[in-house]
């Protein structure tokens, strides 16, 4: 995909954002999508699952409050030191999209006061289906949605659902209370998405997350392929 | 297209529009410039008191940070500027978001203006310099002079608590324009301030800067930053 090549190349010029990067720096990973879809709890459960072997930190863009920081430290899923909350002035979006600098400040901190990292997660405040994430941000965006808030979601489409490298329809646990046709919801996503990959999770159970994890993982080994 | 500046040289207008566009990735959009502090305390409830508490804003801190950027494009000491806005700046949390705004800026600045001074800048000062003296010195490295760094200094001074109340009280956004183009006259007044004090002070030392000051403004600040549940950083 795009950006697994940029480390293969010289940067053109030292001062912006990627180029500042080292050749170490941690592969970061986007989440975005409706507020309440259950993206702080993915990621919490990544955390959980990949912090055996891997040294893990989250950045997270609240609207108003540090709530996700809040939950996500007393959640214990890592240490405090290595959540951070980012301020995002009523605009998630603009955040993760148009003016990064926060979010990459808060990612280069990370970086330098805990040692190296391998993952890094970015979960984006609540936003409309248009947010996505900057390339300067992350390497791999994951888009969380539910079947809850309307299982039309991914007919409607918009950038998250359809370019998303990761596109997660969450809490299947509540499709048959709701009502939610998951068949239609995938071939929906199918025909928004072509070949990029679809997911449907339940936190609601202990492996839940398993299928994510392991997707993860993989961006983290396709990323080490292209550095070497 | 080219303005003629003091000194009879020129610099280039398209070049001032990128600094001074809203959307030049710094990080301001984070931050109301004290809106939402004032906003909460009844001190802005519509466009009238926008408008007063931008004027207040403008002719106080704002000319003192005016007079820095102009100071900072024109080659005065970095870290000596530094210190003069630490002395003019009595609230911690407003310091603490004047560095944090200065490193947002300048990672914004060498990325746009490749500049081995900005680049020593980063690496000597890691934690920051204040936000105007970051301004000047990104404006000399886009072959900016002192009048202009001031005039987007003295513009983000009114544009930042006034694109905050947008988003905070509502306020028509066709008045807001009304208010900034009403503003324009004391902006250029200020600016003009500014880039004589900082001449005096290539003249004189840096403490011929001015000082004036809104406590009201650091007072709030001091409050706001102990907010649980805020939409801007400052
Ligand atoms: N039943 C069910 N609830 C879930 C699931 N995932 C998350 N939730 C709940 O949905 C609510 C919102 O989740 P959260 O992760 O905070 O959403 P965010 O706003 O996208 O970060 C919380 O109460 C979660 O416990 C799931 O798979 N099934
Ligand atoms: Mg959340």
């Amino acid at each position: 995909m795009h950006l697994y090549h940029e480390h293969a190349t010289p940067p053109p010029h030292a001062g912006s954002p990627k180029h500042t990067r080292g050749r170490h720096s941690a592969l970061r990973i986007g989440l975005g999508g409706p507020v309440g879809s259950g993206k702080t709890a993915t990621v919490a459960a990544l955390c959980r699952s990949l912090n055996e072997d891997l040294d893990l930190a989250v950045v997270t863009n609240d609207i108003y409050t540090r709530e996700d920081a809040e939950f996500l430290i007393q959640e214990a899923v890592l240490p405090p030191e290595r959540i951070t909350a980012v301020e995002t002035g009523a605009c998630p979006h603009t955040a993760i999209r148009d003016d990064i600098s926060a979010n990459l400040e808060a990612i280069e901190t990370l970086e330098n006061s805990g040692g190296p990292l391998d993952l890094i997660l970015v979960e984006s405040g609540g936003d409309n289906l248009t947010a996505t994430f900057s390339q300067g941000l992350v390497d791999a965006q994951i888009f969380v949605i539910d079947v809850a808030a309307g299982d039309d979601i991914p007919r409607k489409g918009g950038p998250g659902v359809t370019t998303a490298d990761l596109l997660v329809i969450n809490k299947i646990d509540l499709a048959r209370y709701v009502g939610s046709d998951l068949e239609a919801m995938a071939n929906d996503a199918k025909a928004q998405r072509g070949e990029l990959p679809v997911m449907f999770t339940s936190l609601a159970r202990t492996d839940g997350i398993d299928e994510v994890a392991q997707w993860a993982r993989q961006q983290l080994h396709l990323r080490s392929r292209h550095t070497v | 297209m080219l303005t003629n500046t003091a000194a009879g040289t020129s610099s280039s207008k398209a070049m001032l529009l990128v600094l001074a566009d809203g959307r030049f990735p710094s990080g301001n959009h984070a931050h109301s410039g004290g809106a939402e502090a004032a906003v909460h305390l009844g001190q802005i409830t519509n466009a009238n008191s926008l408008e007063s508490f931008c004027r207040a804003r403008l002719n106080t801190t704002g000319l003192v940070m005016t007079a820095v950027a102009a100071a900072a494009a024109s080659g005065i000491d970095a870290l000596l500027l530094d210190d003069a806005v630490d002395a003019r700046t009595p609230s911690p949390s407003l310091r603490a978001t004047g560095r944090k705004l200065g490193r947002q800026l300048l990672r914004a600045a060498r990325a746009t203006w490749p500049d081995t001074s900005l680049d020593r800048l980063a690496t000597e000062r890691p934690h920051g310099l204040h936000q105007p003296i970051v301004l000047g010195l990104a404006a000399a490295a886009a072959g900016l002079h002192r009048e202009d760094a001031a005039a987007v200094s003295a513009y983000e001074t009114v544009n930042s608590p006034i694109s905050a109340a947008i988003r905070l009280l509502g306020i028509d956004p066709f008045e807001a324009s009304g208010i900034l183009a009403r503003l324009a006259p004391e902006l250029d007044a200020v600016t003009a301030r500014a880039v004589e004090s900082s001449e005096r002070a290539e003249r004189h030392g840096i403490t011929a800067l001015p000082r004036t000051a809104t406590p009201l403004l650091e007072i709030n600040a001091e409050w706001h930053a102990t907010w649980q549940r805020r939409l801007f950083a400052s």
